[in-house]
């Protein structure tokens, strides 16, 4: 077992705090099938003036990490998971307090592991993938909100407005914003809420997939029973020849079914060649 | 926010995908800080093939570096240059963008840095 990240640091009160979805991507992401998926599709090796050049080192992308404690845990166990430390990682996250935290997480991660760790880049605000450059993210982590809602939550468009934030002045003099507790539960709502069949935001990042991958690129989404898994497997097997979507990871059995099951959805290189 | 980062990352405008001027983002107001992380330079030779060179040396001139060559180093060049390695180490790994504006080219939207956490969610009546 590889050691969990450190998120004490977390306010569970605006952000999602780690629980069994979390958990397993963490197991899913370790597994001997996942490492070893991985490691075959990204390891760089050493180049040297007569070997084709190395692959160059994946970009691994969080969206929605909230704590930080899936990237945190990619980062800090590279050597292990992708059988290099040349690894770059990031995360987007619609709630600041997330991008904060994650930083932090990150850090700590990457410090407790020196030996094993990639590199953690950034944390950036945003929706999904909207500010990402088109094909640049190798390997996508999706933890979404999944839970069916009769209302899916919006993110509070910038500027925020100045009556929605109070300024208060910490002991040292400096300024910070203070948020309501309502504030929060809209924070925590973004971070679960999932709308019609808890589908609205997937559907969204799914539509977005093919832009967002490079050739070699794969995603791990995370499903519950209620979101229609088979369904959404058999919609990304759609996009052409080379596309698969297969169950990499379940947990919580319930009168038979999975309640929580990872997705993986990828190229086969095989049939779809890098372009050039 | 890492000058690297800013080489993934462009307007999120969906009508700017198409436009070649929403990348790279360009910094204004920029305050910068400087991070200390050790030297991988095997990394930095690896990495060069998946930077986008022509918006690096944008980046690079905007926040104040002296310029980049026109054209990227090779691998050779850059494993053998350990002034280079240097350089561009500090440039994509150390230098952190703390404050500020991310500018788009076409569409002109600033997105704001702040505490080194740039914010790329839109207004309303951009999404």
């Amino acid at each position: 077992m590889l050691p969990t990240p450190d998120t004490s640091h977390v306010p569970y009160s605006r952000v999602y705090e780690p629980a069994e979805d979390s958990f397993l991507l963490l197991d899913t992401l370790s597994s001997p099938s996942e490492t070893a998926f991985l490691s075959s599709r990204f390891t760089t090796t050493t180049s040297t003036t007569k070997s084709p050049p190395p692959p160059p080192p994946p970009l691994v992308v969080e969206i929605g990490p909230g704590s930080g404690v899936v990237i945190g845990f990619l980062t800090a166990h590279a050597q292990t998971i992708f059988s290099t430390r040349e690894v770059l990682a990031c995360a987007v996250d619609v709630n600041r307090f997330a991008c904060a935290a994650t930083v932090t997480t990150a850090a700590k991660a990457v410090a407790e592991n020196a030996g094993t760790a990639g590199l953690f880049l950034d944390a950036v605000q945003g929706d999904l993938g909207a500010a990402l450059r088109r094909g640049v993210v190798d390997v996508l982590v999706f933890n979404p909100p999944y839970v069916p809602t009769e209302e899916l939550p919006v993110p509070v468009p910038p500027p925020v407005p100045v009556s929605a934030v109070n300024v208060v002045v910490d002991q040292e003099g400096r300024k910070k914003t203070e948020t309501t507790w309502e504030d929060d539960s809209h924070l925590l709502a973004l971070s679960y809420a999932g709308g019609k069949d808890g589908m609205e935001t997937t559907d969204r990042l799914l539509d977005a997939l093919p832009g967002m991958l490079s050739v070699r690129g794969c995603a791990y989404v995370l499903l519950c029973a209620q979101n229609w898994p088979e369904k959404v497997k058999e919609r990304m097997r759609r996009l052409g020849a080379a596309w698969r979507a297969e169950t990499v990871g379940t947990s919580g059995k319930q009168a038979g079914w999975e309640k929580l099951q990872i997705v993986r959805i990828w190229r086969d290189i095989a049939v779809a060649p890098p372009a050039s | 926010m890492k000058v690297l980062t800013l080489n993934f990352l462009t307007c999120a405008v969906k009508a700017c995908k198409s436009s070649n001027d929403s990348f790279p983002l360009h910094p204004k107001d920029a305050e910068l800080a400087h991070d200390d992380i050790e030297i991988n330079s095997q990394l930095l030779v690896n990495v060069l093939p998946r930077i986008d060179w022509t918006a690096l040396r944008t980046t690079s001139t905007e926040l104040g570096f002296p310029e980049l060559p026109e054209q990227p180093p090779t691998a050779e060049t850059l494993e053998a240059d350990e002034a280079m390695l240097k350089e561009l180490h500090t440039l994509l790994l150390e230098t952190q963008m703390m404050e500020g504006k991310l500018v788009c080219g076409h569409c002109g939207h600033e997105y704001a840095v702040r505490e080194g956490i740039a914010n790329f969610l839109l207004p309303s009546h951009l999404v």
